[in-house]
């Protein structure tokens, strides 16, 4: 190849490149958001085709699954409650900067630290035991917070790491117990854990769970304590730099060990009212993987209260649309979500095209 | 792609521009070097000096218009296409590996690097002798000097065959002497027909390396100059874009007392290297103390061991004749002492990036009132009063600071530690890359503090403003106090000295 034939072939080279967008308005960002949800159903839809099915049925019933009735309404919310309990759990975390990746086990811990009276003192009057379960079940997550927080300040220690390898260890504690100590006596079969009695149970309140109440109210109170006390502030300035924070005379050390305990504990919570006011006892899949849907639903929402109590409903009714979409067309888990993942990535993915936009330009010249 | 030699220009940008988002850094900007010459680049800060250059080395790409080298127009996509063209760019924070040697750093992303050792060192040794560079090529990174790893750096951008070399603020780092022997390195680069492009906020330094000027303002090219029909004002003039006065006022104050004095003073800095050893000095109130020094000489560590943020080692440090050593950060506060540091990113410690100013406003005093919750309202006042009293620019003040300029940053900053009223105010680095106008500001609130008998010291950098502004300078190198002396007395060359050292008396031998 003569170098004039190169340097032609050069010439016509197209880059891409990514270019900083200026601040788009709101209802240019709208339409981005709706362009990459059609996108993403317009996708979901041909694997719904590969898969030999009619992809506006499975629509239909994914948002009727999880809408059409009280029934399908109650079951929707139950999936919510502790996602976003969760959420709010991990974003104080995650404010800080500090990555809690063990929702998983803090709701475990809080749910097996509740179980303990669920299943050992369900002789009780209700009155003393929901209480009791509600502090224990905050007492067991904001201590498996507490831990990672505690080596974090004290040595430094990779919080990822030790938060993720806490949720395995919460988990197979759970196992143990389930197999010996806990196991009930009256299941001669295989071992489980034994039903909590009625004193054990959360109240229904409108048909649900008394659970709602509780997340609304940590909704609530999140939001107002990131936003408007001392503490919130404190967590701000430390996820920003731990040099200002010390600098400004803050105790950086303190601030993450009390963070980190509050955030373990809502996560607790959500473990206590999932044993307490959905399964009635203790089980090893009692977080069905919240803890992590959580950090997706916390980041979608930019770490806001109010975007996260938004978030937290969609995933909701996507999962419970999903699991009637199973049922109905007869389709595995497995499809169910990979057309959750489809639409999770095109809705993330928009995100990224919010705040830049694609050039293509020619090599040689810009004119 | 080499033609016959003809006087064409070794680089001419036409038109570039460049937007981020909605702000346009570079307006149609252009300029040209010519074969063996010095160009100066000269603006304020954040009029698209080290955008415009980043575009030369291939670190962003232009949004219009055309730069041609040595008269054929390219595109220069990468610090790779920036290198095969011939140009080298020495960035102002160094890019070297610390635990490589120099030669292992120089040959560092070359296919040299696999030959044998003694090969490179001939090569290195070559260039070396061809400029009159000096340097130990076995000697590792972290053992280095500031001024010996710009050395290191521009050697890595000759052994990959630079032509075309361009400084961005080289001489911020160095002692005077340094420079000059950096200037007197460029010269011998030029004589040897390489073109160099050299960015700096120092005057002087552009009157004395330089042979055009180019003025750079808010993004456009202001115009080109030779540099000797040009003196200090007239290109502050160009600059600034009108006339400015550049005397630093130095008010006396007669009323001193002492209140601060530290005692044999050793600090280890965060690595466990020694950061400050047996320190010993004193500060009155109504005064300005300037500390003088290379940068690392143990200025951090002087000033967050007197915040109380590193632990002290051995000495004390008397404030108002009571020990504070062990006192928690909050105390010292407390107790009136307050500590600015701009660090060399600028909002690394005393600001909030992300909140706006009337929560950075808070820093310090958030905790004041009672109860769980924060009260912003006084913080609030005060943010508005500061943007009243000090010229700050920003949309809102509840405007990220990171989205402020750094003049206005700073402002911030000096703003809310002199409203805390405090008895010493120590301030580090407060015009770092500030430009004219601004620093001036920040130089007159500093005496304004001094008149109110509030002690000030003052780290800096640019000795010339040292020697104008403070009553003394304590000069540190290596950790050590090397000389404390009377501003009105001294010489930048004898400030020099001691930066690197040496004792007075021995300058004068030498000169």
């Amino acid at each position: 190849m003569s170098s004039t034939e190169t340097n032609a072939k050069k010439q016509n080279r197209f880059t891409l490149r990514t270019v900083k967008r200026a601040q788009l308005p709101k209802n240019k960002v709208a339409m981005l958001r709706l362009a990459a949800l059609l996108m993403a159903l317009l996708a979901g839809a041909v694997f719904i085709m590969i898969i030999g099915s009619n992809p506006f049925a499975v629509y239909k019933t994914m948002v009727e699954g999880a809408l059409r009735s009280k029934l399908a309404i109650y079951g929707t919310i139950k999936i919510m409650i502790p996602l976003l309990i969760t959420s709010l759990g991990i974003t104080l975390a995650f404010k800080m900067k500090f990555w809690n990746v063990g929702g998983e086990g803090q709701i475990i811990m809080g749910a097996l630290f509740a179980s303990y009276f669920g299943i050992f003192h369900g002789d009780w009057p209700h009155a003393v035991l929901i209480p009791v379960m509600f502090l224990a079940g905050m007492l067991g997550g904001g201590l498996t917070g507490l831990l990672p927080a505690y080596f974090k300040a004290k040595y430094n220690t990779n919080e990822t790491l030790f938060t993720l390898m806490l949720n395995y260890i919460a988990l197979n504690l759970v196992i143990f117990l389930r197999e010996g100590p806990w196991a009930d006596p009256t299941s001669p079969g295989y071992k489980k854990f034994a039903l909590f009695t009625e004193n054990g149970r959360l109240d229904k309140v409108f048909g649900v769970h008394a659970g709602w109440i509780i997340a609304l109210v940590l909704l609530i109170l999140t939001f107002i304590y990131l936003k408007y006390t001392k503490h919130g502030y404190e967590i701000d300035v430390v996820g920003e730099s731990t040099a200002t924070a010390g600098y400004a005379g803050m105790n950086v050390k303190k601030i993450i060990l009390r963070t980190m305990f509050i955030s373990g504990a809502i996560c607790g919570i959500a473990g206590m009212i999932e044993v307490s006011g959905n399964a009635g006892t203790m089980s090893e899949g009692v977080t069905r993987g919240v803890g992590f849907t959580a950090i997706i639903v916390a980041w979608l929402a930019g770490l806001k209260p109010w975007s996260i109590f938004i978030i937290s409903a969609l995933f909701s009714i996507m999962e419970k649309g999903s699991s009637v979409v199973e049922s109905t067309f007869g389709l595995s888990a497995a499809c169910a979500d990979v057309l959750q993942g489809i639409i999770l990535f095109f809705v993330i993915g928009c995100e990224f095209f919010i705040r830049f936009k694609v050039t293509i330009s020619k090599k040689g010249g810009t004119n | 792609m080499e033609t016959a030699k003809t006087p064409v220009n070794a680089i001419e940008c036409k038109g570039i521009t460049k937007r981020f988002g909605t702000v346009v850094a570079n307006d149609h900007i252009d300029l040209s070097v010519k074969q063996g010459e010095i160009l100066a680049l000269l603006g304020e800060n954040g009029s698209g000096k080290t955008t415009l250059m980043n575009m030369l080395s291939g670190i962003y790409h232009p949004d219009e218009g055309a730069i041609f080298i040595n008269g054929e127009e390219v595109r220069i996509e990468s610090p790779n296409d920036a290198q095969s063209l011939g140009i080298g760019m020495i960035h102002q924070h160094f890019k070297l590996v610390e635990v490589f040697t120099a030669a292992q750093n120089i040959v560092l992303g070359t296919k040299e690097k696999l030959e044998k050792p003694k090969v490179m060192q001939q090569k290195i040794a070559t260039i070396c002798n061809k400029f009159g560079l000096e340097v130990d090529s076995n000697k590792k990174i972290y053992d280095m000097s500031v001024s010996e790893k710009q050395t290191v750096e521009i050697l890595k951008v000759l052994y990959r065959g630079a032509k075309i070399l361009i400084l961005d603020e080289p001489t911020a780092v160095l002692t005077p002497q340094e420079t000059e022997k950096l200037f007197s390195i460029l010269r011998k680069m030029k004589e040897q027909g390489n073109s160099i492009i050299i960015i700096t906020h120092k005057l002087n330094e552009v009157l004395d390396i330089s042979d055009r000027v180019t003025i750079l303002r808010k993004g456009k090219s202001i115009e080109t100059v030779n540099t000797k029909d040009c003196d200090v004002s007239s290109l502050t003039e160009l600059m600034v874009g009108r006339a400015v006065s550049l005397e630093i006022d130095r008010p006396e104050n007669k009323e001193k007392q002492a209140i601060l004095k530290c005692v044999d003073l050793t600090i280890d800095s965060l690595d466990g290297t020694k950061g400050i050893e047996d320190v010993n000095f004193e500060i009155r109130t109504g005064e300005i103390l300037g500390i003088a020094g290379v940068a690392g000489s143990g200025q951090k560590e002087l000033c967050e061991g007197i915040a109380g943020l590193l632990p002290v080692k051995k000495g004390a440090i008397l404030y108002k004749k009571e020990n504070i050593v062990g006192k928690k950060p909050l105390e010292i506060i407390n107790l009136g002492i307050s500590m600015s540091f701009v660090p060399e990113d600028r909002l690394g410690m005393g600001l909030v990036a992300s909140m706006g100013m009337t929560d950075n406003v808070l820093l310090k005093s958030y905790n004041k009132g009672r109860g769980p919750f924060i009260n912003r309202k006084p913080a609030k006042k005060l943010a508005q009063e500061l943007v009243k009293k000090l010229d700050i620019v920003t949309p809102s003040i509840e405007t990220p600071v990171r989205l402020m300029s750094g003049g206005n940053v700073q402002k911030v900053l000096l703003g809310r530690e002199i409203e805390s009223s405090p008895n010493v105010l120590i301030t580090a680095y407060p015009v770092r890359g500030l430009d004219i106008n601004s620093s001036y500001t920040i130089y007159n609130l500093l005496n304004e503090q001094k008149m109110k008998n509030v002690a000030v010291i003052y780290v800096g950098e640019d000795l010339d403003v040292l020697l104008e502004l403070c009553d003394n300078i304590m000069v540190m190198c290596h950790g050590k106090v090397t000389g404390i002396v009377n501003a009105k007395k001294t010489t930048k060359e004898q400030l020099g000295m001691l930066m690197t050292g040496q004792e007075i008396k021995e300058v004068a031998k030498d000169e």
